[in-house]
């Protein structure tokens, strides 16, 4: 009896210090985990449109509205990553914030870590970034505004841009501007995805299963607000368009694949 | 003999236009610190995540005073917000951007943001911190981005140095500049005017200072609300609108048609100081002030209703409460060295 309170003493303690040391300045990413049973979780994003790969500037694309376009910024956030397990437990991610860029290729790749070694069948994630970052001050990391996706005249993050040129434009610059936001009140560009995996995903400390999705932005013309570039070629600011269009990207998610 | 006395004068002259600004006393780490004046609320912004030090604060006021941050590194904060004029920019109904370009807002007083629970005229922005992007990426203010006010700082050595001190290492993001300028605006402290000194009873009110404080708690305390008179809310005061500028205020932060030509209730302390008034600069005297609440009033349906008689008052109240307004004048604080521009 003795032998054993010792024994627990011994491995109260040292799970204390094992607890500490997880407080300790955000590690190094991806390096090892401290707790033993947690694994990762990869998400590659590809970006399309209407199912075709969507490059930069030089590509034309043609609308549900059968307007041409070309894009030249695809941007978005991602946030408070959840995902739910064949046994019905919610694993959420803390301080999960993803800047998702077409521009740069990093950010189409996103680890999400810490995940309790399980088989998982869905993801829940904010587009957007949740409402209390957008006003508790300067931020860093994902959300450091130098990623151009922070509004200065009216606290709070761009949470979808998409910028491009269409004929149909009715701007002299023939441009196409929908920069998305709106953490409060009655407009908001922050919009819930949740996605069922076709197979689960297996989670274990030594396995890290990939989820690939799909983010199409001719989604963000056609429904349930179909719109069409001649009618609203700028959205800035915060209103029933934006909101309108938050409704859109909110099905631009798709799953094409869990590999395990 | 009167030409002695010409060039002695001279003499002086010159002697105190050359006056050595090294000589300014240095701010020392006790002087930096919270403070929350006797009576006053709790602020709405304190340092808990962002630790106030004598090295946070002095890399703040160095970012405040230096054209870095502007595209062509001829504008800095200061430049629009002096503090002789409790940092707003004297003579001013527009500041002057970059190549002379013009904003459409008056510069606002820097005083107190603690207690602001939000910035700018339309209240857009909700931290302290995070207010200086837009001024600093407007294309008529300063029109830098802050990848290139990064890339600047970065090979500064004195700015490698300066961040060392605040933060340890020489690492420069925009979390560290923003937390930083928010430790030297943020300590930007006025209570020590002669309303502060009667209300402490160090010091009295001359008779038409009295009756213009009495007439002031009867008549516009209500909004300009003690002791940071201001209550932070929107009104529309019966502003004409400038066709020109057709600027809807908190409307356009809020998209709610009833906000439309509604700005944040400016404090008064310092007025004296911070002429011209209103959102847009319209009025150069407290007197032009006074006079639109009496006979200016433009009725719209957004008017405050506080305000749709006007406010009235006699020429003589009128004249006692401008009176006492001059007692919310700080001198400490339009002259405190802390603050100073640094050569």
């Amino acid at each position: 009896m003795k032998k054993i309170s010792i024994l627990l003493i011994i491995l109260s303690g040292l799970l204390v210090s094992c607890k500490k040391e997880t407080i300790t300045p955000p590690e190094p990413f991806p390096t090892s985990i401290v707790n033993d049973t947690t694994g990762f979780l990869e998400i590659h994003i590809g970006n399309v449109v209407n199912g075709a790969p969507l490059s930069l500037s030089t590509a034309t694309y043609v609308s549900a509205s059968n307007d041409t376009f070309s894009v030249d910024i695809f941007k978005y956030y991602i946030s408070n990553v959840k995902l739910v397990s064949v046994s019905g437990h919610t694993y959420t991610e803390a301080e999960s914030y993803y800047f998702v860029n077409q521009a740069d290729p990093n950010t189409l790749h996103l680890m999400v870590k810490k995940i309790p070694s399980e088989q998982y069948a869905s993801i829940n994630f904010l587009i957007g970034v949740d409402s209390v970052r957008n006003f508790s001050g300067a931020q860093s990391g994902a959300l450091d505004p130098i990623n151009d996706m922070f509004w200065d005249w009216n606290t709070g993050y761009i949470m979808a841009k998409m910028e491009g040129h269409s004929p149909q434009s009715t701007q002299l610059t023939k441009k196409l501007v929908y920069h998305i936001g709106g953490y409060g009140g009655k407009f908001k560009g922050i919009r819930q995805v949740s996605l069922s995996f076709p197979n689960n995903a297996i989670v274990t400390k030594n396995h890290t299963p990939i989820l690939s999705l799909q983010a199409d932005l001719y989604k963000w013309f056609i429904s349930p607000n179909f719109s069409d570039f001649n009618t609203a070629s700028v959205i800035t600011g915060i209103g029933n368009e934006s909101s309108a269009m938050a409704d859109n990207y909110a099905t631009m998610f798709s799953v094409i694949s869990v590999t395990n | 003999m009167k030409k002695i006395l010409f060039i002695s004068f001279l003499a002086v002259v010159i002697v105190s236009c050359s006056v050595d600004p090294e000589i300014k006393p240095a701010v020392t780490a006790e002087s930096v610190k919270e403070i929350i004046p006797p009576g006053w609320p709790t602020p709405h912004y304190n340092f808990n995540n962002n630790p106030l030090t004598l090295d946070g604060f002095t890399l703040g006021r160095n970012l405040f005073y230096d054209p870095i941050l502007s595209s062509n590194n001829a504008i800095s904060c200061g430049s629009c917000h002096q503090q002789f004029a409790a940092f707003s920019n004297s003579g001013h109904d527009f500041s002057h951007g970059i190549n002379g370009l013009l904003g459409n807002r008056n510069a606002p007083a820097i005083q107190n943001l603690n207690w602001n629970p939000y910035f700018m005229h339309d209240g857009g922005i909700l931290n302290i911190e995070v207010m200086p992007l837009g001024p600093i990426t407007n294309p008529v203010e300063m029109n830098e981005s802050l990848s290139n006010v990064i890339q600047k700082l970065s090979t500064s050595n004195k700015y490698r140095q300066l961040f060392t001190k605040a933060y340890g290492n020489d690492t420069i993001n925009s979390q560290r500049i923003f937390k930083a300028i928010a430790q030297f605006m943020g300590t930007m402290y006025s209570y020590n005017s002669k309303y502060d000194n009667v209300k402490s009873g160090k010091d009295n009110f001359t008779t038409q200072e009295q009756s213009g404080y009495n007439l002031f708690v009867q008549k516009c305390a209500s909004c300009h609300k003690e002791p940071l008179f201001s209550d932070y809310n929107f009104r529309n005061i019966g502003l004409s609108v400038n066709i020109a500028l057709h600027d809807s205020g908190r409307a356009r932060i809020t998209g709610n048609p009833l906000d439309k030509y509604k700005f944040k209730t400016p404090s008064l302390r310092n007025i004296e100081k911070t002429a011209p008034y209103m959102h847009d600069g319209r009025f150069y005297t407290l007197d032009q002030c006074l006079t639109h609440y009496i006979s200016g009033i433009v009725s719209s349906p957004t008017l405050d209703p506080q305000l749709s008689s006007g406010i009235t008052m006699t020429i003589q109240e009128k004249n006692d409460i401008i009176v006492f307004l001059k007692t919310l004048t700080d001198t400490k604080f339009l002259t405190d060295y802390r603050y100073s521009e640094i050569h």
